[in-house]
């Protein structure tokens, strides 16, 4: 049997023309030393493994939910409503001239992608753990994947803002343009700490556990449930150092159109965020090449 | 320099990889690096003061070479086998060559896309379809989603499980689990294919099938890699094959000349380090074939202990054993059941042993378990650990391969039928020996 198996080949081999063989792909397998690029090349060609990662934590999330898609509004709603209890009808926290309560879902959409986006991405090399181990992708994907995961939430939840600001007749003002760049802005801002915290949990496995006392003490800096503009207007920008308030000032301004444009504050944010991802970037880089051995 | 390397599809050049010990199994708590960047520049000071030395940063880490100055080619085309024991890093060197984690040392060169079967089912999930499994694990293995939906009713007739592909697979026998699996990877068009030990899943005959399709693809001009403990299986896939041993290549060429030298050599081995009973030294011990550097089934087999005895034994003589890896026990001889020698005078030695015509068991591992006795003074003296051993092929059963279905021993037999009634049926009308045939 061996026998005919080689003459075979060879027969074929025979018969293939020079140039399929100079076709294939080279690729040279070496450690590699000191920094290393970011490989857009690789993580291209892999483009629908990020799609079906992503599709997979989706659909395995509301098939095994009772209530499904619901928790996507569920949670903000909720969070909504006690925010509007307490913030403000109890403890009437000025609200820049806008209702309460579209006041503060304007802030908790963002908030809950970037939170969402943050621990999931932060969980996903040890929870693929398995994928890692057992075969090679460009390792990015597995955060990239998991924080796309929670657009679909985030679209959903959109949808009751709408509800909410034909409720309260807002109408939103050419501003509005610019929401793209402030849903992208929150999934790169937990993108840029996904990495650090996704690579240090490899190693470390505090990050797990530090990770809900982050999203807490993070939401507190936030302003969530007050507005930006109760830091007095020349500390201002120095608020802009928690990329968050760069980012829930920005929403709000986009979509409701009432509160100033996000200036110095903003600035200071995208720069902080632009540190943080490409150090993240490298980081993450560096260390993926241990994650087979360590996770 | 292309011309000259057109044919090959993988080539290693000096390839090592380094491990911590126990780095897999323990990753550190912050704790620990915070303790140790405290303490670090005490003992960095400590030290310094005796040896007046730095010692290199985290101190001495034990490390092990898993791979060690690896190099080998192999040509499109070929299906080429890893051999070798537990430990001598053939999966340390197929996730390197599956990219899976980087070598330390050396380099390896690829020509053409590889998909690597390290796993059946890498990234299925319970709760999806089928169907939706296919797309996920097609996509994890580096297929085009087109590529997938173009091969989607190939795949899942080729798993067998046409009924129940929008079924999620928590609820697949591990059966149609496994087959959907392996249809999924059998159906990679990668021009480099690795596989490690997954045909040891699945029924005969899927096993069987897969085979099939495997040399499908290596006729294609594809080259595949496959590891396995499965001596008998890799002489039927495999054209070449490559020994490693404790991080080495020790040995590579035709599949059969290296199988038999690897088998050879792990049995001259096998034994060889002295173990110390309460009365005895072990010195050697062995078991062999008299019909070749490997065992087979029925061949005859030898069994020869070499004890030295350190104080007086009047009746020297032994218990051996033949257990399974699972410690499960099959055969056990005694020697004073059959012969006494004379006795032995502190620090002289002796050789014990059994020969044993027809040997029954089927290819597999097996292990031998030793007491030395010396019953004038009671004593049955258990020595501390088991030689293993393996029977390389057994007769072929027709045309069927030899798993652990069949159990693990071989019985001669013959096979006599014929219609009820015609008083035909206990007379040998078609007499057949067992059939005792060896693959060439």
């Amino acid at each position: 049997m061996p026998e005919i198996a080689t003459t075979a080949s060879q027969a074929h081999a025979a018969l293939v023309p020079q140039e399929e063989h100079l076709e294939l792909p080279h690729f040279r397998i070496e450690p590699k030393r000191g920094w290393v690029s970011v490989n857009l090349k690789d993580l291209w060609q892999y483009r629908e493994l990020l799609f079906f990662l992503a599709w997979r934590d989706v659909k395995v999330r509301y098939k095994q939910t009772a209530l499904g898609a619901a928790w996507a509004v569920i949670q903000p709603l909720f969070t909504m409503l006690l925010f509007t209890l307490f913030f403000g009808r109890l403890a009437k926290v000025p609200s820049d001239g806008i209702p309460y309560p579209l006041f503060s879902y304007t802030a908790l959409l963002p908030w809950q992608l970037f939170a969402y986006a943050l621990t999931e991405s932060s969980n996903s090399v040890v929870a693929n753990e398995r994928l890692i181990t057992k075969v090679y992708f460009p390792r990015l994907i597995v955060p990239l994947a998991s924080i796309l995961a929670g657009l679909v939430d985030f679209a959903i939840a959109f949808v009751l803002v709408l509800g909410m600001m034909a409720w309260y007749h807002t109408v939103p003002t050419w501003a509005i343009l610019t929401l793209p760049f402030f849903i992208l802005f929150t999934i790169i801002t937990a993108l840029a700490v996904g990495l650090w915290l996704s690579a240090l949990n490899v190693q470390y496995r505090d990050v797990r556990y530090t990770l809900t006392f982050i999203v807490q003490f993070w939401l507190i800096a936030s302003p969530v449930a007050y507005s930006a503009t109760l830091v007095p207007a020349k500390w201002r920008p120095f608020y802009g150092l928690n990329p968050m308030a760069g980012v829930i000032e920005g929403f709000r301004w986009a979509l409701l159109g009432k509160t100033p444009a996000p200036g110095a504050l903003l600035w200071v944010s995208v720069a902080v965020v632009a540190l943080v991802l490409v150090g993240g970037f490298y980081y993450y880089r560096r260390m993926e090449k241990t994650f087979a051995d360590l996770v | 320099m292309t011309a000259l390397m057109t044919d090959v599809a993988i080539r290693c050049e000096a390839l090592a990889k380094q491990y911590e010990i126990g780095e897999r199994e323990s990753y550190r708590a912050l704790r620990d690096v915070i303790t140790d960047a405290v303490s670090a520049p005490f003992r960095r000071l400590r030290a310094a003061a005796r040896h007046s030395s730095v010692p290199n940063g985290s101190g001495e880490k034990p490390t092990i070479w898993a791979l060690k100055d690896v190099s080998f080619e192999i040509k499109r085309g070929e299906v080429v086998g890893i051999i070798g024991r537990n430990g001598a890093g053939k999966s340390t060197l197929l996730k390197i060559l599956s990219r899976i984690t980087e070598p330390t040392l050396g380099s390896v060169d690829i020509w053409g896309r590889v998909g690597s079967l390290l796993e059946v089912g890498t990234g299925f999930h319970p709760e999806l379809t089928g169907r939706d499994n296919i797309f996920l694990n097609g996509a994890i293995l580096g297929m085009k989603k087109a590529e997938i939906a173009r091969k989607l009713d190939e795949i899942i007739a080729f798993a067998e499980v046409e009924k129940f592909i929008d079924t999620p697979v928590k609820r697949y026998s591990s059966g149609m689990y496994v087959r959907l699996a392996f249809a999924v990877a059998a159906h990679m068009e990668t021009e480099i294919l690795l596989v490690d030990e997954v045909l040891a899943v699945g029924d005969a005959q899927f096993q069987k099938k897969c085979f099939d399709k495997f040399r499908q693809i290596s006729s294609g001009g594809r080259a595949i890699v496959f590891v396995s403990h499965n001596m008998a299986a890799l002489r039927t896939a495999c054209q070449s094959g490559i020994v490693l041993d404790r991080g080495g290549v020790v040995a590579t060429g035709e599949i059969n000349a290296v199988a038999d030298q690897y088998l050879a050599a792990v049995s001259n081995n096998r034994g060889t380090e002295s173990i110390e009973t309460e009365t005895f030294i072990v010195e050697d011990v062995s078991i062999s074939s008299r019909e070749g550097p490997v065992i087979k089934t029925f061949d005859s087999v030898e069994i020869r202990v070499r004890v030295f005895a350190k104080t007086e034994v009047q009746n020297p003589g032994m218990f051996v054993s033949i257990l399974t890896l699972d410690n499960e026990r099959i055969a056990a001889l005694a020697f004073n059941d059959f012969s006494n020698i004379k006795g032995l005078q502190a620090g002289e030695s002796c050789e014990l042993g059994f020969r044993i015509e027809r040997f029954p068991l089927l290819a597999g591992e097996y292990q031998m378990e030793i007491d030395l006795t010396d019953l004038d003074h009671y004593k049955v003296e258990l020595v501390n650990k088991n030689y293993a051993f393996e029977v390389v092929e057994s007769p072929v059963y027709r045309s069927r391969k030899i798993n652990r279905w069949f159990g693990v021993i071989g019985l001669q037999a013959q096979a006599f039928g014929g219609p009820v009634g015609t008083n035909s049926s206990l007379e040998t009308s078609f007499p057949g020996e067992f059939p005792v045939i060896t693959e060439s």
